[in-house]
């Protein structure tokens, strides 16, 4: 067709719409070497037509990762489902830049001519800049996550001693299980340290979770440590933790039980506890599942606290749990584990070690709640062997 | 107890009691790699496809990063597979990557298969000391971006509903690209697997009859890579295709299957 009958179309023929289009336009062999150009697409990339037509396939545009992507996912998609679309990649241009874009692209299958895919080039270059900036920043978020998630755990490690002392003739065991999967820190902890004349057991629970209960559970942690050196007495030391959480203005409050462990005088060991806020501990004698302690005010809310020593014997045979609200208040729809229960499995364990009514109670309670606890769990065994 | 056929989305065919052949998909589909070729040996053959977990309709929560953290991982899904239907005497179809996956599986359970076509394999992608696999592990990095930009729009919202309904279209068609979507972390995590693994020294210890299709202008495996395949596993013969690109079981599944047929 001669320039001088092209119809006059507003906005210039076809050969012009083709040519000048607003975005670039490629049609490949199936084996992707380029059969036809458009002038967008040559200047975008910085070639000549004559350069690309015939002589080069569209992959060799691509850089090697996009290169792989064409072969793996654009070429399978094209045969499988005749059409593609927002594929992003970039394009090499011929000053050795890059050109990111976006590609859709059919493949063109009529009987009795080879296949063509036709492909429109949409440069991106902004586009592509931000949605790297929105997958920058959640990776950064999703690296955030995972610091927290970790640093969670370290700290929480920390509540929990790796091993408990030895202490000759006593059997000890605990165990904690964090809720959930882990990933918040909780304020559950226990620790066992020699003192003068014995041993200082502490268990508690501090209210609510995160980086606050756990700057909490730290406090707590090392005021009980240090107190046996200035103070005699469960009590005295409970109600020195309650003043200095009173004094730190502590945002939680919390409970414990904290047990001095020292030989008897009629019995190889005897206990002194005391109860800030806590429940109380069983104590396994013979046939007979008693709860001990005097309950007491929880610690970290009012400057006057009732707290009480209790003194227990302990003989040969005998077993002490102290455990946190996460045993008996764990769930099953509305039904709860119970203190019952608890005394059920104590009572049918007696005979164990402490390490196996440990793992047996954790286990049960656990399953319980189909493996995913909803509270914290932390749980110490004394047994005084027969 | 693991349902392993419901794991892997193992869809069995052709002659009961036929020679099993098992079509193994590679890197960027799912069993949907072999639908034009699959077919045309169900006549004489019990054609059994699978995705591996992680890759179209298997049971995405069967993934684990530990248990496919190398390939190992994947070629346990073949030999659970195999185990599973109690299959011997297997012709093992591999595309790309899974023809390691299915050398490594016969290496490990010889008595499971009876032959390995290995469909543009490459035992190692990334160039090394005297051999050419074509890649450098800067391309792989550009890779993993490449498929990061490329699933963007991937919501794991509408997989299920995709992979769920294979037999009602309608509902991916209006999702751009519904073929062969997975998601994107364990693309990612498959990506490295695939193209940071190095099974060169694995081949010698093939001990069974292997048929190497080579495709002409291959830019995942050349021609040389694929020689090198040939060169490595004791009883292997290469064909070299009139077929261009990776993907010869879409783009020549005529010539994909005349040369199987050869071979079997």
């Amino acid at each position: 067709m001669a320039a001088g009958d092209v119809p006059l179309i507003p906005g210039g023929g076809f050969e012009d719409l083709y040519e000048n289009a607003p975005c670039g336009y490629l049609s490949t062999l199936a084996d992707g070497t380029i059969v036809r150009v458009n002038r967008t697409l040559a200047d975008l990339i910085g070639y000549r037509k004559d350069q690309l037509v015939g002589r080069s396939r569209v992959q060799s545009l691509l850089p090697a990762g996009d290169r792989i992507f064409y072969e793996t996912h654009f070429a399978p998609l094209l045969a499988l489902q005749a059409g593609v679309r927002e594929i992003a990649v970039e394009l090499k241009r011929a000053d050795g830049g890059r050109l990111p874009v976006l590609l859709n692209a059919v493949m063109n299958d009529e009987p009795g001519r080879p296949a063509t895919v036709r492909i429109c080039v949409f440069p991106a270059t902004g586009r592509r800049e931000y949605e790297r900036e929105l997958l920058r920043a959640r990776q950064r978020a999703e690296r955030s996550e995972m610091e927290a998630r970790e640093l969670a755990r370290t700290l929480q490690r920390s509540f929990i001693p790796p091993a408990l002392p030895e202490v000759p003739g006593l059997d000890i065991a605990g165990a904690f299980r964090p809720a959930g999967d882990g990933d918040e820190i909780g304020g559950d902890f226990y620790d066992m340290h020699e003192t003068v004349g014995g041993w200082a057991l502490t268990l508690g629970d501090v209210c609510g979770k995160g980086v606050e209960a756990a700057v909490v559970t730290s406090l707590a942690r090392y005021a009980l440590r240090a107190a046996p050196l200035r103070q005699p007495s469960p009590s005295a030391i409970l109600a020195d933790l309650n003043a200095t959480m009173l004094r730190e203005h502590t945002p939680r409050f919390l409970t414990a039980v904290y047990t001095r462990i020292g030989p008897g005088e009629t019995t190889p060991f005897r206990l002194t506890l005391c109860l800030g806020g806590h429940s109380p501990a069983f104590h396994v004698h013979g046939d007979e599942v008693r709860r001990i302690g005097v309950p007491g005010t929880m610690l970290g809310v009012l400057p006057q606290v009732r707290l009480t020593d209790v003194d227990v014997g302990l003989h040969p045979g005998d077993v002490v749990l102290f455990c946190t609200d996460g045993v008996a208040e764990g769930r099953q729809g509305t039904e709860f584990f119970g203190e019952e229960r608890l005394e059920r499995i104590l009572a049918a364990s007696r005979a164990d070690d402490a390490a196996s009514i440990c793992k047996r109670l954790m286990d049960e309670v656990v399953t319980f709640q189909a493996g995913l606890p909803r509270d914290d769990i932390a749980i110490v065994v004394l047994k005084v062997p027969d | 107890m693991v349902n392993i056929l419901r794991r892997n989305n193992v869809r069995i065919t052709g002659k009961p009691g036929g020679r099993p052949m098992m079509f193994a998909h590679g890197f960027g589909c799912d069993q949907n790699m072999w639908r034009h070729v699959a077919p045309a040996f169900e006549d004489d053959h019990q054609v059994v496809l699978f995705d591996y977990v992680g890759a179209g309709d298997s049971d995405l929560s069967a993934y684990s990063p530990g248990r496919y953290s190398s390939l190992d991982g994947y070629v346990l899904d073949v030999l659970e597979i195999c185990a599973e239907l109690d299959l011997a005497d297997v012709v093992f179809v591999g595309h790309s990557v899974s023809s390691m996956i299915g050398a490594l599986a016969s290496i490990r359970e010889p008595h499971r298969f009876g032959g390995l076509v290995l469909v543009g394999p490459s035992p190692r992608y990334i160039d090394d000391d005297g051999y050419v696999g074509g890649f450098t592990e800067q391309d792989i990095e550009e890779l993993l971006d490449s498929l990061d930009s490329n699933y963007l729009g991937w919501s794991s919202a509408m997989a299920p509903v995709i992979m769920g309904n294979p037999d009602r279209p309608e509902l991916g068609a209006e999702l751009t690209n519904s073929f062969c979507r997975t998601d994107p972390e364990i693309a990612k995590r498959f990506a490295r697997v695939t193209f940071m693994s190095d099974n060169r020294a694995d081949l010698p210890k093939v001990a069974a009859r292997s048929l190497i299709l080579q495709c002409s202008n291959d830019v995942i495996a050349p021609v040389e890579v694929g020689q090198y395949v040939r060169d490595a596993i004791p009883d292997s013969e290469l064909v070299l295709m009139q077929a261009t690109g990776h993907c010869p079981n879409l783009s020549a599944p005529a010539e994909t299957i005349a040369a199987i047929r050869a071979f079997l």
